[in-house]
């Protein structure tokens, strides 16, 4: 995957008014990865992508798209990036056949091969039995398909998906995530795509960039995305002992990859009959903890063992809302 | 597999470049995204409902008018063609026998009609419909998207006053049998051409209030509301200014001119008025003058006579060139608001 960048943006930074929508972004994406820009509402990830394509001019930093610089020559970019934006709206009245050639003709395509291309687009995407059909007509799931061989009839070289998988049935958003994951690995498509659904991102995703209130916060593969978010400490061991003693304590604290060691007020309702220690480390440590109390002689009461996964990120960044 | 993809997709684009460079060769066979558009919004307005209707109104007036005035002229003078009054054909479009406005009348009242009907919901709609962001995503500058509105709905509108026109002067010369002379043919073809000039500022007007609401009834609201205004209570705001500012001495001629002037002036600033007068000029070649004060000297010494279409069309010059200028500045406004705009997806 290494080599030129296909996007770069440095330090780009939007305000509106005295809210800074998106603030300070420095991301490289390279050629032919799926890139995810994993966030919740409003972080800022379409006013991205817009100043991405040059829809909207950013207020400082720049974005460069194919080595293009994406404020100075929106055209020039438009004509190599696919965008489907989240809502993608289509001429309601006209046939999805139409609707296909008549962005071809945008992008200077003749009608006679225009109308080649969206016919095996439509085939792809498994819609050809509804090309005839006024677009008014069709489901949810299929205007996103429909949308996602609008964005490919002009053979770009990035596409950009802003929340593409909204509102679609399950089934649907599998079918749509392997069709992009084909589009990627079979011809080299550079993707971007935004969600804050992170079960699909990281089903597809070879990166993801967590994007909260305009920062980047993170970014990496999933293990490099834990380690940066939590610093190492990846998971966490809870040891219900009979006693606890400072012996133990410098123990476990020598083990190889404990970051943290903390006694936890039990719970008083329980009686107190023994102590709760969490152990916070970078690998699954349970086994060892385990055999050190049983060298030590100590009651094993309880050991449970949680590794911090995605759902842990989304619950610390997303839903509380905090950036701690 | 992925490099022979790659591979496969640089070709295409190699062919793509060579497309897109290829009409500067002079090859002409790629239409231009700008026309592309402009033919999609042609179709699209002619196949709508709005318009069937719209030209159905329009029919009807034109047909009535029509009736209207060779019931007139039938009665007014029955006989030889020597009894004829000079330019009988244009008659036709101004004289009505008292039940329904002459076809002038009815022109400059449905005129801006058909431009807000056409224009109200160019933009909003495709931004509620989501086809906005879809379309400026798409290698089109973006002030082609208005434009392309802009022009498709001029054609549209070319079409349909020449359409209309050219019915009832066939219909003229089918129910009266008395033929135009080319005068008064290319009197009737001025007045169309000031007639679209006129309903394209409408057009251009509807389309900025079409940039300026999000709500297409907003849009389409505030355009009637300004037809109205123009229509009715313009004329009435003017006189009521007069009245308020007539000089007090009706003796000082200087005085009373520079106020008859300035409401003359405040008059012009309505296009509605501007048309009123540009069109009734044309199609009664018997106006001489726009002023209303003629010296007794003035009065006596010209000869009764109609103009010649040359100096009638130079007495309306600067009415065509006002109308136009209006059109542009609004337009401009439209521009500036267009392009500031942020586009996103249904907003």
């Amino acid at each position: 995957m290494a080599g030129q960048p296909v996007i770069e943006l440095k330090a780009l930074t939007k305000k509106y008014g005295d809210f800074t929508a998106v603030n300070q972004l420095t991301l490289d994406i390279f050629q032919g990865e799926i890139f995810g820009l994993l966030g919740p509402n409003g972080a800022g990830k379409t006013t991205t992508i817009l100043m991405m394509l040059g829809l909207t001019e950013p207020t400082s930093g720049k974005a460069l798209v194919c080595g293009i610089d994406a404020t100075r020559n929106p055209i020039q970019v438009k004509s190599r990036v696919g965008y489907l934006p989240d809502d993608v709206g289509f001429y309601d009245d006209r046939t999805a056949l139409d609707n296909l050639i008549y962005t071809a003709r945008l992008n200077r395509i003749p009608f006679r091969e225009a109308r080649e291309r969206a016919l095996s687009l439509l085939e792809r995407v498994g819609l050809s039995h509804a090309a005839e059909k006024n677009v008014g007509e069709f489901s949810r799931g299929m205007r996103q398909r429909l949308g996602l061989a609008d964005v490919l009839i002009k053979r770009p070289e990035v596409i950009i998906l802003d929340e593409p998988t909204l509102g679609i049935d399950p089934e649907g958003v599998r079918e749509l995530l392997a069709l992009i994951r084909e589009l990627s690995r079979n011809e080299g498509i550079t993707v971007l795509l935004s969600s804050h659904h992170l079960h699909q991102v990281q089903q597809i995703c070879d990166r993801v960039g967590l994007f909260v209130k305009g920062r980047l916060l993170a970014c990496g593969d999933m293990s490099d995305l834990s380690r940066q978010l939590f610093g190492g400490a990846t998971h966490t061991v809870e040891l219900d002992l009979g006693e606890w003693n400072d012996e133990l304590e410098q123990r476990i604290r020598s083990l190889e990859h404990v970051v943290s060691v903390e006694r936890v007020e039990a719970d008083a309702l329980e009686g107190s009959s023994y102590v709760t220690a969490r152990v916070i480390c970078s690998d699954d440590l349970a086994p060892q903890l385990a055999r050190m109390a049983m060298d030590l002689g100590v009651e094993l009461h309880g050991l449970r063992p949680t590794k911090y996964g995605l759902d842990d990120i989304y619950h610390r960044y997303f839903e509380g809302g905090e950036v701690s | 597999m992925s490099e022979s993809g790659t591979a496969k997709i640089r070709g295409l684009f190699g062919r793509r470049a060579a497309a897109e460079t290829a009409p500067k060769a002079g090859s002409g066979r790629v239409t231009p995204p700008f026309w592309v558009m402009v033919q999609k919004e042609f179709g699209d307005h002619v196949s709508s409902w709005r318009f069937i209707i719209l030209l159905a109104i329009v029919t009807v007036a034109c047909i009535g008018s029509v009736y209207a005035a060779i019931t007139a002229l039938s009665e007014g003078f029955s006989g030889s063609f020597e009894a004829a009054p000079e330019f009988l054909f244009l008659h036709m479009f101004t004289v009505s026998n008292g039940t329904m406005p002459n076809f002038l009348t009815f022109i400059s009242f449905l005129a801006p009609l058909i431009g807000i009907a056409i224009g109200f919901d160019a933009v909003n709609s495709e931004r509620t419909k989501g086809t906005l962001s879809r379309v400026i995503s798409q290698p089109v500058y973006r002030d082609d998207f208005l434009n392309a509105k802009f022009v498709a709905g001029l054609q549209l509108i070319a079409v349909v006053v020449f359409a209309l026109g050219f019915l009832v002067m066939g219909l003229g010369l089918y129910m009266i049998g008395y033929p135009p002379t080319p005068e008064e043919f290319w009197r009737v073809v001025a007045t169309l051409v000031v007639t679209v000039i006129y309903v394209g500022l409408w057009l251009n007007l509807s389309l900025f209030f079409s940039i300026r609401f999000k709500q297409a009834a907003t849009s389409a609201l505030a355009g009637i509301a300004l037809w109205i205004f123009f229509l009715v209570f313009y004329g009435l705001i003017v006189n009521l200014i007069g009245q308020a500012t007539a000089p007090s001495n009706p003796n000082d001629v200087g005085a009373v001119m520079a106020h008859q002037n300035f409401l003359m002036f405040l008059s012009r600033l309505s296009p509605a008025y501007l048309f009123q007068e540009a069109a009734s000029t044309l199609m009664l070649p018997n106006t001489r003058t726009l002023n209303p004060f003629i010296t007794v000297e003035q009065g006596y010494l010209a000869i009764d006579a109609p103009l010649s279409f040359g100096q009638s069309l130079l007495l309306i010059w600067p009415h065509i060139a006002a109308l136009i200028a209006e059109t542009i500045i609004i337009f401009a406004a439209s521009f500036v608001l267009f392009m500031r705009q942020e586009i996103r997806s249904r907003q």
